[in-house]
């Protein structure tokens, strides 16, 4: 609602459908855009989503996750978008989707969005649940110095030299925006680098390749993850939102009573985060994933496991929060 | 050099994307060239224009030109425009849509885009068809024709797209067909120099789907057809209602004018920024 004081531009569109569609196009013409929604909204988004992943348009989606399907438990807390905000809009496609604990990081992690979508032009998806969305929490902002923003690479080449989808060394073209001499088309459909639509198979595949490439060719610098007391860990926790603040206070509790516990916090949730799970899985005897879903990324970690260690899951769907005490019977009863 | 050979080498990518994915005899090429001789006309710099579509036959048509062009989802042309024009007043953003393109799948971002009044245009390819898929029937198909989804004959009522323009509130809604070119010409360039939402509806055949189930025969007899149905809007304002109802009522059904959704906003992003630590 600020947005007008500085600059900026808000409008609430007739659906969501819309309001991906015009932050799309909003950012196409050259500015920062951003949408945000819960569960249902999400669903109607993947289709706009879908067309900012192959043409490459950043642009930052906040969902708010809710218990569904359907119109499901509106403003209570789930975790079950994990798979919709990986997989949820058609096609074989890369995603960056990033999660948030406090209130001081969905701040963060919304800066960090925006550099990951310009950097590496492409839909950033930012997966909060409704504990995290609501709360109310102090925090100190600088006036923002010291505060990393990446914008988008332009060409600098004259505007007939420019080559709108061209493959570089990192992956990512530069963008040209709308109106300023560099004339390109920009479509769904797949397209060769000038930007075309083609069915050729020689220009399909190295195009779909390198959407992948340009985002699994930086994973170290896209996958965030913390480690708390993981250690000399015999138990590791995985979990990411306001579980993780749950499991962080189980940790706590659990060390205070000569338990080695520790928690492995998931920051980035797609791309999987696999070597950080890796790390814990060589170190750990046993895993527990606690989720409020029916077991969304333990699934990515079991697949990781392969079978090392014990990997455990706590789910819960009932629309209330996941309690450090669940926590705690749930590893005296596997442990 | 000739007229016409000077604005294909100006405007059209002439040299990339050809020849185009139309069938011989489509009516789009006639609307693409009205809309080149517009666009010539007001003396837009290439630059400054956005040419956005959505999916179908006439969604295809922003690739063949030398605009900053955008191709987007099925429906959703309207609200990718909606976003650039937000984004980039200085912006010209005309939209290509076919019938349903606007008023089946964006059906909603059609009104909604009338009812905000945001500076852009819209041309509607209506050629009462799911040509491009294959001769599905749309909202435009009239009573009783067929499709191939309506194979004992159509049982549903069709939209007409200018009267629902006018009724969400459109500023400037015209009405021409690809038989009548030089109508066509004028009602777009008044419609891309309106301010607000401006629509032109353009009545096309696609004798290759629409025709050639119905029977209709070729595109120039269809073209024949548009002719023979086409009154001018001066001279339907004296007819009656019986007389009109087969008929395609052509010209400038509304040129009014309302608050244009962008200068609104400047308006109300001066007023925040007088409310700043309120």
């Amino acid at each position: 609602m600020k947005l007008p004081q500085v600059d900026g531009t808000f409008i609430q569109m007739e659906d969501e459908i819309a309001s991906l569609g015009a932050v799309v196009g909003a950012s196409l013409a050259g500015v920062k855009a951003m949408t945000a929604t819960s569960g249902p909204g999400f669903s109607l988004m993947q289709e706009n989503l879908g067309f900012a992943i192959i043409a490459e348009v950043p642009c930052v989606i906040v969902n708010v996750m809710r218990g569904g399907p359907s119109t499901g438990l509106p403003t209570f807390p789930s975790q079950s978008d994990v798979m919709q905000a990986r997989w949820g809009t058609h096609g074989d496609h890369p995603i960056i989707v990033l999660s948030a604990s406090t209130v001081r990081e969905c701040y963060d992690m919304t800066i960090k969005s925006f550099n990951f979508s310009e950097k590496f032009r492409t839909p950033v998806i930012l997966l909060i649940d409704e504990v995290v969305a609501h709360m109310r929490e102090k925090m100190v902002l600088s006036d923002g110095e010291g505060v990393e923003v990446f914008n988008r690479v332009q060409p600098t080449v004259p505007p007939e030299w420019y080559i709108p989808f061209e493959d570089t060394p990192s992956g990512i073209p530069a963008m040209a925006n709308f109106g300023e001499g560099y004339r390109y088309h920009v479509t769904g459909l797949t397209h060769d680098i000038r930007g075309f639509p083609t069915s050729r198979p020689d220009e399909i595949g190295p195009f779909i390749a390198r959407l992948h490439r340009k985002i699994s060719q930086h994973f170290s610098e896209i996958q965030m993850a913390e480690f708390f007391q993981t250690e000399d860990a015999d138990i590791v926790i995985v979990a990411y939102g306001c579980v993780a603040r749950s499991a962080k206070r189980a940790v706590v509790e659990a060390r205070e009573k000569g338990l080695k516990m520790g928690l492995l916090r998931l920051v980035t949730i797609w791309p999987f985060v696999r070597s950080a799970v890796e790390k814990v899985l060589q170190t750990s005897k046993t895993l527990l994933v606690p989720e409020m879903n029916m077991g969304q990324i333990s699934r990515e970690v079991k697949r990781v496991n392969r079978g090392a260690t014990r990997v455990f899951t706590l789910n819960k769907v009932d629309g209330t929060i996941i309690t450090p005490e669940e926590i705690l019977n749930r590893i005296a009863e596997v442990a | 050099m000739a007229e016409v050979t000077k604005l294909i080498h100006k405007y059209l990518r002439h040299d990339k994307k050809f020849p185009h994915v139309w069938c011989p005899g489509c009516g789009i090429g006639i609307m693409l060239g009205a809309l080149i001789r517009a666009i010539d006309r007001i003396g837009f710099e290439k630059d400054e224009v956005v040419l956005v579509s959505g999916i179908g036959c006439s969604g295809r048509l922003p690739v063949y030109v030398d605009f900053n062009t955008l191709h987007t989802t099925h429906g959703r042309a309207l609200t990718f425009a909606t976003g650039v024009k937000l984004a980039k007043p200085s912006l010209k953003v005309i939209v290509i849509m076919g019938d349903g393109d606007a008023v089946a799948i964006g059906g909603n971002h059609f009104i909604h885009a009338a009812r905000r009044n945001i500076d852009v245009t819209s041309i509607i390819l209506n050629n009462s068809v799911y040509g491009m898929t294959g001769g599905q029937y749309s909202p435009t198909t009239p009573y009783g024709m067929r499709s191939t989804t309506t194979v004992y004959s159509n049982i549903e009522q069709s939209f007409k797209i200018s009267e629902l323009a006018v009724t969400a509130g459109a500023v400037f809604v015209g009405r021409g067909t690809v038989y009548h070119a030089k109508l066509l010409d004028s009602l777009i360039e008044k419609a891309i120099l309106k301010e607000g939402f401006s629509v032109v509806e353009v009545i096309a055949h696609c004798h290759t789907q629409y025709g050639r189930q119905n029977r209709l025969g070729t595109a120039v007899e269809m073209m024949e057809w548009q002719r023979d149905r086409a009154v001018n809007v001066e001279k339907a304002a004296a007819m009656k209602s019986e007389e009109l109802r087969d008929k395609i009522v052509i010209g400038v059904l509304v040129d009014k004018e309302l608050p244009v959704y962008q200068d609104e906003y400047e308006k109300i992003r001066e007023r925040s920024k007088g409310m700043i630590g309120r």
